[in-house]
């Protein structure tokens, strides 16, 4: 009991013990149910033996003296202190003799037992003798007992009817009614108190934690849930809710960080190609070649809005997790060849040499489309970047697999990244450093190239190369492969 | 992003200088790619799209390019006149009021109707993508769109065109194409392609006379959907013309402007 009752004050208390409360109610009555039908029937087989040998001695009386005999034994006996029930009634239901004053109509109709206990007056129990009229008045009425007997039809159409009254198992019953209310008493006030200390204290709690969430959402965005350090499920809840408040507080800033970004970065060329716009029609000596051109450019740059916004969104969607399409095998060394194949024109259009080392039979579960968006990104960077580089310029992708990790390395021989903190920031969204701003991009392939390792449960590394930039992905390998 | 983007592509793709572009007859489209891409025949087109702008602009940009259009406002009268019509080709938005695009396609499949259908979102990941395209879809398109490669793509699937998928040799002119052989010869002289060249190769002359565009090629001869930052199919496309133009005098690979490429023989 010591240690379950702090355990079931960790739980929800208040419904566990009305619950107990109403299962142990429930086997109480039962068991008291159970307990004093037994004994009533137990005591209603002992009075019909004594009744059965009542009937004897008067039915040996009556073999002796008929009638006669039989009349003196029963008023003889219906005398007696604590006696039996007797009753000698004619054919008709008369009273001829006997202790019983009046009975209710229709039991010494049938014969043998009586179905069901029945009430009847004795005398002694009322001033008035007259049972039909006194049937008819409430003060009568109140001294009726209850009793069972056994009724029998003479040869000569008399009826005699030996019983007991019930008096004994009728108290025996009111003692287990009366135990039976007061234990249920107790167990309902035992119920009501634990109910009263264990839930207000559950209850209390639960309005710290309402308040601490009202302050939050009133603005209090840097509040948290009380955690009292019992490490009960309180606590545990209180925990998890804070950690979901931090993650939405993270997910907020970057939200915010995006908006700024997008409103930033999607502004400038937004006003370029107004700019654009503007000055063409402004052009007091435009020709129609100028409106081509100035046209082309507006759609080149409203391309380059679309590709940019598309981009954002697809890092969002990574972000959240979603994926309509269920993660497949992707056999990556066929996506690896396949990158490297798509860009080998372009680096050797650019002078940059493309090494690869690539092992066989390297699988991953994920999205063949967004793996090969991801490392084409990288590739892309990588042939733009060495491109400036001014040795030969070179380019290296490595796949290769290390027990259950894989690891996707690209390395360029370009001007690379010295910054360690640069290097951290350039897998953020929009970032591009100041000496890159020349080169075309939206700034957001490594960060799609990021997010996309990410939704894979991988990660990207960027490491000094020197000279030049190492970008090192690494991903589980699928299970079983 | 600045302008040297566009420089590089201008540079990267061999388009002609703007400067030098046929200005003559400006239209909607851009004069040279119509022009071009005009002659392919007459194709009788549904539009299914809800808003009424797009579907004027599309009315009449395929009627620029040749094409008779019937537009439908939603799916569910979208759907009675697909049923009831023969179309060349059919062009359904995913969103639409009454009867969503691609129940619009999934019924009239089930009805026995194989007319193409090329689909139409605003949605456009990967994913998107698959869902459409197996809901019966045979092509699908993002919105905002260019409609030079709505037009390349329509007039790819129209399906008088796909007759050419059973034939082994194709020809274009002087140049030939054995695809049982994989080999390669114009003006009988054989050219040796790498495997890549030489799907590519393929893939423009089952289309010869159409325009294919630039993903339409990363999609189909190298099978990705994914978007290169750089035009590197460019880089691939002019390799192959330096294989198959050097040494003849007739260009055959040509490249319209602001669409794609096209395979013809004069």
């Amino acid at each position: 009991m010591a240690l379950r009752l702090p355990a079931i004050m960790r739980t929800t208390a208040a419904r566990l013990s009305a619950l107990y409360l109403v299962l142990f109610m429930i086997c109480a009555v039962a068991l008291v149910f159970y307990i004093s039908g037994f004994s009533e029937r137990m005591l209603i087989a002992q009075t019909q033996e004594t009744v059965n040998e009542e009937v004897q001695g008067l039915a040996g009386a009556y073999q002796r003296g008929g009638i006669p005999l039989l009349v003196r034994f029963v008023s003889q006996r219906a005398r007696q202190p604590g006696a039996n029930l007797y009753l000698l009634a004619d054919p008709n239901g008369g009273i001829l003799s006997g202790n019983v004053a009046s009975i209710e109509p229709g039991v010494i109709e049938t014969e043998g037992w009586t179905a069901r206990p029945f009430s009847y007056e004795r005398f002694g129990d009322s001033s008035e003798r007259s049972g039909e009229e006194g049937a008819a008045q409430p003060a009568v009425s109140e001294k009726r007992h209850a009793a069972i007997a056994l009724v029998i039809r003479l040869p000569n159409r008399m009826i005699l009817l030996v019983g007991r009254d019930l008096g004994e198992p009728e108290r025996f019953r009111s003692v287990i009614q009366r135990s039976l209310m007061l234990a249920l008493g107790m167990m309902a006030f035992g119920g009501l108190l634990i109910w009263y200390f264990v839930g207000r204290r559950a209850l209390k709690r639960i309005d710290k934690v309402s308040e601490a969430s009202q302050r939050i959402m009133d603005g209090d965005l840097a509040g948290r849930l009380p955690v009292s350090g019992a490490g009960d499920e309180f606590d545990r809840l209180s925990e998890n809710l804070n950690t979901m408040l931090g993650r939405i507080g993270k997910l907020n800033e970057g939200l915010k960080q995006v908006s700024d970004n997008i409103a930033h970065d999607l502004k400038t060329p937004l006003t370029r190609l107004r700019n654009r716009a503007e000055a063409t029609l402004a052009k007091a000596d435009a020709e129609a070649v100028d409106y081509r051109e100035a046209l082309e450019g507006t759609i080149a740059e409203s391309d380059q809005l679309i590709r940019t916004f598309n981009a954002i969104l697809m890092i969002s969607r990574l972000e959240a997790g979603y994926s309509a399409e269920p993660l497949a095998k992707v056999d990556l060394t066929a996506v690896v060849r396949d990158v490297i194949e798509l860009y080998d024109a372009v680096a050797e259009e650019r002078g940059v040499q493309l090494e690869s080392q690539i092992s066989d039979g390297v699988y991953v579960e994920g999205n063949r489309e967004l793996l090969a968006q991801a490392l084409s990104n990288v590739v892309d960077n990588a042939i733009k970047y060495s491109a400036g580089s001014v040795d030969a310029p070179k380019a290296r992708i490595s796949l290769r697999r290390d027990g259950d990790r894989i690891s996707l390395e690209v390395a360029d021989n370009g001007v690379g990244i010295p910054d360690e903190s640069d290097r951290a920031r350039v897998t953020e969204r929009f970032v591009r450093l100041e000496q890159s701003r020349s080169q075309p991009g939206s700034g957001l392939g490594l960060s799609l190239a990021t997010a996309i390792m990410k939704f894979h449960s991988g990660r990207i590394e960027l490491k000094p190369a020197d000279p030049g930039l190492l970008v090192l992905m690494n991903l589980p390998a699928m299970k079983g492969v | 992003m600045d302008l040297s983007v566009f420089s590089f592509r201008f540079r990267g793709s061999g388009f002609p200088s703007p400067a030098a572009a046929n200005i003559q007859r400006p239209t909607l489209l851009d004069s040279a790619a119509s022009e071009k891409i005009a002659y392919n025949g007459r194709m009788k087109i549904l539009v299914i799209e809800d808003d009424r702008e797009a579907a004027d602009y599309l009315e009449r940009a395929f009627g620029e390019a040749g094409h008779t259009v019937h537009v439908a406002g939603d799916g569910e009268t979208g759907f009675l006149i697909a049923d009831s019509g023969e179309y060349d080709v059919m062009v359904i938005d995913r969103m639409l009021p009454r009867r969503d695009g691609l129940s619009v396609i999934a019924g009239l499949r089930s009805r026995g109707n194989t007319t193409p259908v090329l689909i139409l979102s605003a949605l456009g990941e990967v994913d998107d993508r698959v869902t459409g395209l197996r809901a019966g879809g045979d092509d699908y398109l993002t919105k905002p769109y260019a409609f030079n490669e709505l037009l390349a793509r329509v007039e790819v699937l129209n399906r008088r065109g796909s007759a050419r998928e059973a034939e082994t040799v194709y020809r274009a002119g002087d140049l030939e194409l054995d695809r049982l052989s994989h080999s390669v010869k114009r003006a009988g002289r054989e050219i040796t392609l790498q495997p890549r060249e030489f799907r590519l190769l393929e893939y423009l002359m089952r289309h010869a006379g159409q325009v294919v565009t630039r993903t339409m090629l990363l999609e189909n001869v190298w099978d990705y959907h994914f978007d290169p930052q750089t035009n590197v199919i460019d880089v691939h496309v002019s390799r192959l013309r330096g294989k198959i133009e050097k040494g003849f005098d007739k260009p055959i690979l040509h490249t319209i402007r602001g669409a794609g490429y096209m395979l013809r023989a004069n």
